[in-house]
């Protein structure tokens, strides 16, 4: 049977497939549905420093093939993390990153450095997608200035494994991966969601509480795919795949383009045992190839 | 409790009233699991390509001497007409049981005798009245069997626009006393659930109609009226929420309401929720 081990910088996984933040909660709500310890990693929600009430309802639309939320990353906080939720998660035998988030980067870094004290939490993912309040909202993500800030003073604050998570709202999504890997980020994750809206036509107004919010689901696939492809030749850093992987095939896929793991998100709302499936189906088709470990797949259609 | 992701087996599949479909479905390989009035069940709906969400249905009834679960659904889209064109011997993949569910009395010590509710010192079974609207009766079924289960005598309010949006109204009457109203007049008296002669001698104590507990489910406009009427009879008042749904697991974040403790989980702390923790 195939080696399913796979590394992202000095965090090993004993799969490649992990959970995205926003749409696993902390693991624990899918205790019944999944074998927990089965999964590669689980990446729990958006943690921020001070708790956040999120935006208003209605947060989600459903679209073709995908769906919008904009939750607004509610949640109680990372002193709460700590507390009340740390204690539960290290229970599950397996790697549980957590998602950090921030406004500016003294609020990323101080929420970094909280999490780095906390012995099996191996390393963090840093969504840099959210608004940066001082400059008018527009996320950190988008520019290249933007997301090293956060990178650096986040790298200073957290000595484990540090995966940056990148924003597809960008013109060069390889210029910000690349900017990222120079302030020391040991891995890159993409794609976060889409930005998008729904109308509805009979009310004449948008669906969403804000307006706008982030697509993801199927509909994203081959723009995810693309990026980690653009990626993979920008980088020399470990990619961290995701964005409507649905099944194994699209988890191959997203290994063929270059990445290291890959997450899945919206799709454990339609199955919630899908990632040990996925998980299955990748070692299915590494036995039926001839493959000896899901490392050899890495970027391999690069290669044709 | 414990939740499951399970493959039924579509049993029969009827019609109501138009617009209406009642499927009872069964589990052929094992007994349901334990589940409770006011939980739901998240469905998946292969056959509705539009249809990418699970979406969430009331549970009807539990009939365990048939293994049966029964969920009513009113057509409103796409995902509700794929289940609606549903055939007998099909599959329907569902996630059982969700939510909390409405505040039951405690299991009487044998089937049948009265119950006290909570460690209430009171002898007699506490009183319910269940106030539905449309497809928002659909919960209280099943509610009104487990009150009887548990010895107590309910009594349904049930609303529609036209007697022709009434429904089961045989099956609730197996399990206490049915009022009906109907916008138009055409079924029982005349106007919303909340107008019904009823409420004139409706109390929480000393009177010729005595509640102890009021549920309801139905559109918000209808909950909203009877939380109000509830509010003012100083009678505990519990309301069915049907907020958009992502997960129906607590993960996504998407449902929520905002409660007077903040913004909270339909689909875990609710659907269903105390009126007065309610910003209405
Ligand atoms: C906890 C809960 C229990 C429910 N129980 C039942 C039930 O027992 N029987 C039943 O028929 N329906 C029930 N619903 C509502 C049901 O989930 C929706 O009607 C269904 O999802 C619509 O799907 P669709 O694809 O047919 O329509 P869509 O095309 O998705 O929607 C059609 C119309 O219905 C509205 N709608 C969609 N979802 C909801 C929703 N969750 N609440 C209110 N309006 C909605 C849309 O805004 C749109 O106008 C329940 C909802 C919740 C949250
Ligand atoms: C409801 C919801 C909430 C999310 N919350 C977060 C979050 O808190 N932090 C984050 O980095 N990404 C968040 N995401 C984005 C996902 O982690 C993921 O990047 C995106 O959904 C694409 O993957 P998918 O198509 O497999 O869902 C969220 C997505 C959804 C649908
Ligand atoms: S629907 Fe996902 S948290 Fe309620």
């Amino acid at each position: 049977m195939a080696d399913l081990t796979t590394h992202i910088g000095s965090l090993e996984l004993k799969n490649p497939v992990m959970t995205a933040s926003g749409t696993f909660g902390y693991g624990l709500e899918f205790a019944d549905l999944v074998e927990l310890d089965q999964i590669g990693g689980i990446i729990v929600k958006g943690t921020t420093l001070e708790p956040r009430q999120g935006n208003p309802y209605p947060r989600m639309a459903e679209t073709a093939q995908g769906m919008l939320n904009c939750v607004g990353l509610q949640n109680k906080g990372v002193d709460y993390f700590c507390e009340h939720i740390y204690p539960e998660v290290r229970k599950i035998h397996t790697a549980v990153l957590v998602n950090v988030s921030g406004n500016s980067p003294e609020t990323y870094a101080a929420c970094a450095a909280r999490i780095a004290e906390l012995e099996d939490i191996p390393a963090i993912e840093l969504n840099i997608s959210c608004p940066n309040v001082r400059q008018g909202g527009m996320a950190f993500g988008v520019t290249c200035e933007g997301a090293a800030s956060v990178v650096k003073a986040v790298r200073a604050a957290y000595p484990k494994t540090l995966i940056v998570k990148l924003s597809p709202n960008v013109t060069s999504i390889a210029d910000i991966a690349r900017a990222v890997e120079a302030e020391g980020a040991d891995a890159v994750s993409l794609i976060n969601t889409l930005m998008g809206m729904a109308i509805d036509a009979e009310k004449r107004r948008p669906i969403l509480s804000i307006g706008t919010g982030g697509l993801s689901g199927p509909a994203v696939k081959p723009v995810a795919l693309r990026m980690v492809w653009q990626v993979f030749d920008a980088v020399k850093i470990p990619i961290v795949g995701l964005g409507g992987i649905m099944n194994a095939t699209d988890a191959v896929e997203f290994l063929l383009a270059g990445a290291s793991a890959i997450e899945i998100g919206t799709a454990n709302f339609i199955d919630p045992a899908v990632t040990v499936k996925v998980v299955r189906g990748i070692e299915e088709y590494l036995d039926r190839h001839g493959f000896r470990s899901a490392s050899e797949l890495i970027g391999l259609a690069h290669q044709s | 409790m414990r939740k499951y992701q399970l493959d039924l087996t579509l049993k029969h599949l009827s019609k109501p009233r138009p617009g209406y479909v009642l499927l009872q479905l069964t589990d052929p390989s094992a007994p349901l699991p334990e589940m409770l009035p006011g939980q739901f069940v998240e469905v998946r709906v292969d056959s509705s390509a539009s249809t990418f969400l699970r979406r969430p249905i009331s549970i009807n009834l539990v009939d365990r001497q048939e293994n049966e679960l029964w969920l009513l659904v009113h057509v409103v889209g796409p995902g509700t007409q794929a289940m609606a064109e549903l055939n007998t011997g099909d599959r329907l993949n569902v996630v059982v049981p969700l939510g909390n569910g409405f505040t039951l009395p405690q299991r009487p010590a044998s089937e049948g005798e009265p119950c006290a509710e909570g460690s209430s010192e009171s002898a007699v079974a506490p009183r319910y009245l269940l106030v539905g609207g449309g497809v928002g009766t659909a919960p209280l079924l099943y509610m009104g069997q487990e009150l009887v289960r548990r010895g107590c005598k309910p009594t349904f309010l049930l609303g529609g626009r036209t007697s022709s949006d009434l429904l089961q109204l045989d099956l609730f009457g197996k399990f206490g006393e049915v009022f009906v109203t109907t916008e138009d007049g055409s079924a029982g008296e005349r106007g919303f659930v909340t107008q019904h002669s009823l409420w004139q001698t409706a109390t929480a104590e000393g009177g010729a109609r005595v509640y102890d507990r009021i549920c309801t489910c139905g559109p918000k406009p209808m909950m909203m009226a009877v939380a109000r009427l509830a509010g003012e009879k100083g009678i505990p008042c519990e309301a069915s929420l049907e907020n958009m749904m992502a997960c129906g697991l607590g993960a996504c974040l998407c449902c929520v309401e905002d409660t007077r403790d903040g913004h909270v989980c339909v689909c875990t702390e609710g659907p269903v929720f105390p009126t007065d923790k309610l910003k209405w």
